[in-house]
């Protein structure tokens, strides 16, 4: 029984040792990728640690190497804006989050805790918009966003997202709904009007489920890929998801530019593991909540 | 002990309402929508007798200001970005608009092309093959892989590494396993050709360019749902499994018997949610096969982008994505009904 027990328990663990690899291998396989030169990758496919590694893909991607050499590489010569596209994903990645966090917590503040008429059937809409998928509304609001002149602009990237979600707002409201009510009558007892118990009480104790929802919201808007490839495909605009899709459409076929595009991969998705690693406890213990995307 | 057990069973909830558990606050989420969509179509249909006095006394006008003040920005959010587009399409659904020249109302004409259109049956049929594809091993491995969590100390590193490719854009997932399943430098078939078999071109072959794609998102998403699952089972008091054990139930009976008609809630929101996200399927097939071998990934999304931002086809793109609601809101309420069904027994 004893011994019966011990091997169950060591095939467990040799199962989620198997399970950690298998999702962690290929982000490894993606480094070993950058790092190696497209004349190697071909010659050495399966080596852990093919020979001749080093930072030329990188030099490509982030311009050091352009022209000449870098076809000589395998590349395709052209010039590679990584820096402007990274900006744009910087920008509006921040100023989308900073914006729809802001505004969702005000209306889910209005649902967990002002009695107006009709918010029961308003709330009950915003969480029917769950439901819609975005293919339905992208291909209007992409119209709006030409009508207005938006195309190829980061305001026409962040608009839809800009004021609020569905889920932000959702989300921010479950929240406030677990506030002790009491916190909020002593402050009104004392004087302070709702706006005043808002920002200053509600905010400074709300600070973990914002700065959580901040983060979600930041990683899906850097992850984003349909909408900002609909309305900012110009290089001005063009996001680092955007950019990655373009890149690889570009690199012919024959003999696609992996090097190159391994090393734009890691770049892209740097970011997003920093804050993983930064913040990664809450993204997990959010997961109740986050699971509603 | 023993009687309290037996308690548990005995509610209609079945569900032990620790305010911290999981699964309480999936149903509970699911009990609100349902409670809000009722109640947003019965306010809609029937006239309210409420008098101004009445609501005087309800409502503070101070606080209805506040509240009005603090709906403003979301509201005109909503308004602009999720009610006018989707009247708006339902509205260039019954056009000709290519975007050029002025639209002509044609009626349900969009509609009855696309019912004779065999790429769009094509792009249905995909659509659900892969659904088909994804969700019951997606969901199968997260089961497991949240039960074995349950067996083993969890750190955060093993939950984080599990959730790692959920966080990764899909645009980059596309691109990895693009490397990892090429037929001559991908590792993979490395591996495949190590036990001496022809290499497999995973991606460009026709029948098996749907099921890795479905493979790829397996992979994506497999550790976050396992997760959400493990927070579920985590939320079942350990005494009912206990309970079942003394009475002499074998591991398996005790998870089939009692683990899983209790994680009914988690499971039910898991497979909701993920089937409403499988059938909106696009970055991966865009980014990976482009559609391609022949029509073999030409998902929905995949056919309705291409009407709408190739062709210029706006009303009939538009059409084809009201009838993917459609199908959406049809596989919603079925789910609904089944575990609203499976709930009364």
């Amino acid at each position: 029984m004893n011994n019966e027990k011990r091997s169950t328990k060591i095939l467990f663990v040799v199962v989620t040792i198997f399970l950690v690899i298998i999702s962690l291998f290929p982000l490894a396989w993606v480094a070993r990728m950058s790092f190696t030169p497209n004349k190697t990758i071909a010659g050495f496919p399966s080596a852990l640690l093919p020979p001749q590694m080093n930072t030329t893909n990188f030099e490509r991607v982030l311009g050091f190497i352009e022209g000449e050499a870098a076809v000589k590489l395998g590349g395709s010569g052209q010039k590679i804006n990584f820096y402007q596209f990274l900006f744009n994903s910087l920008v509006v990645s921040t100023i989308l989050t900073a914006s729809q966090v802001l505004f969702s917590a005000l209306g889910a503040y209005a649902f967990a805790r002002l009695r107006f008429p009709g918010r029961k059937t308003l709330f009950g809409l915003y969480l029917s918009a769950l439901m819609v998928p975005a293919i339905v509304m992208i291909i209007p609001n992409f119209i709006l966003m030409k009508e207005l002149g938006w195309l190829n602009t980061y305001l026409g990237i962040m608009a839809p997202g800009l004021l609020m979600t569905p889920f932000a707002v959702f989300f921010m409201r479950q929240f406030f709904l677990g506030i002790n009510r009491e916190l909020e009558e002593a402050a009104f007892l004392d004087g302070a009007g709702k706006i005043r118990i808002f920002f200053q009480l509600i905010v400074p104790i709300s600070q973990t489920a914002l700065s959580t929802l901040a983060i979600i919201t930041f990683i899906n808007q850097w992850n984003d890929y349909m909408w900002p490839l609909i309305v900012g495909k110009s290089e001005s605009a063009r996001l680092l998801t955007v950019a990655l899709g373009i890149f690889r459409s570009q690199t012919p076929n024959g003999s696609p530019d992996w090097g190159g595009l391994m090393a734009g991969t890691a770049l892209a998705v740097l970011p997003t593991l920093a804050l993983f690693l930064a913040f990664g406890k809450k993204v997990i213990n959010s997961l109740g909540f986050s699971g509603f995307r | 002990m023993i009687k309290r057990t037996e308690g548990l069973f005995n509610g209609k909830q079945r569900l032990v309402p620790t305010e911290k558990s999981l699964c309480k606050r999936f149903h509970f989420l699911f009990t609100e929508i349902k409670s809000h969509a009722i109640l947003a179509l019965n306010s809609a249909s029937g006239p309210k007798e409420s008098t101004l006095s009445r609501l005087q006394r309800k409502y503070s006008a101070h606080e209805i200001a506040v509240a009005a003040l603090f709906l403003l920005p979301s509201l005109l959010g909503f308004l602009i970005f999720f009610v006018f587009p989707l009247v708006r399409g339902i509205l260039i659904s019954l056009t000709d608009w290519d975007l050029l020249r002025p639209s002509h109302f044609v009626g349900a004409d969009n509609y009855v092309e696309l019912f004779q259109d065999q790429d769009f049956w094509n792009a249905i049929w995909v659509t659900f093959q892969y659904v088909l594809w994804n969700i019951p091993i997606q969901t199968v491995l997260a089961l497991l892989i949240a039960v074995i969590m349950t067996k083993v100390r969890t750190s955060n590193l093993l939950r984080g590494a599990l959730l790692l490719p959920w966080l990764l854009p899909n645009v980059v997932v596309a691109l990895l396993a693009m490397v990892i399943l090429d037929p001559t430098i991908g590792i993979l078939n490395e591996g495949i050709k190590a036990f001496g078999l022809p290499a497999v071109n995973f991606l460009t072959t026709t029948e098996l360019a749907l099921p890795s794609i479905a493979a790829i998102n397996i992979w994506k998403f497999m550790g976050y749902t396992a997760l959400i699952v493990f927070a579920g089972i985590q939320g079942i008091p350990k005494e009912i499994d206990e309970a079942g054990l003394i009475d002499g139930a074998s591991a398996w009976t005790a998870f089939t018997k009692i683990t899983l008609p209790l994680l009914r809630p988690v499971l039910a929101f898991v497979i909701i949610t993920s089937v409403i996200g499988s059938f909106q399927i696009y970055d991966t097939v865009a980014v990976a096969t482009r559609g391609g071998p022949g029509h073999s990934t030409w998902v929905m999304n995949f056919f309705i982008t291409k009407g709408a931002f190739e062709e210029y086809r706006m009303g009939y793109a538009t059409a084809a994505s009201m009838v993917l609601f459609a199908i959406l809101l049809g596989v919603g309420f079925l789910q609904m009904r089944i575990m609203n069904a499976d709930e009364a027994d």
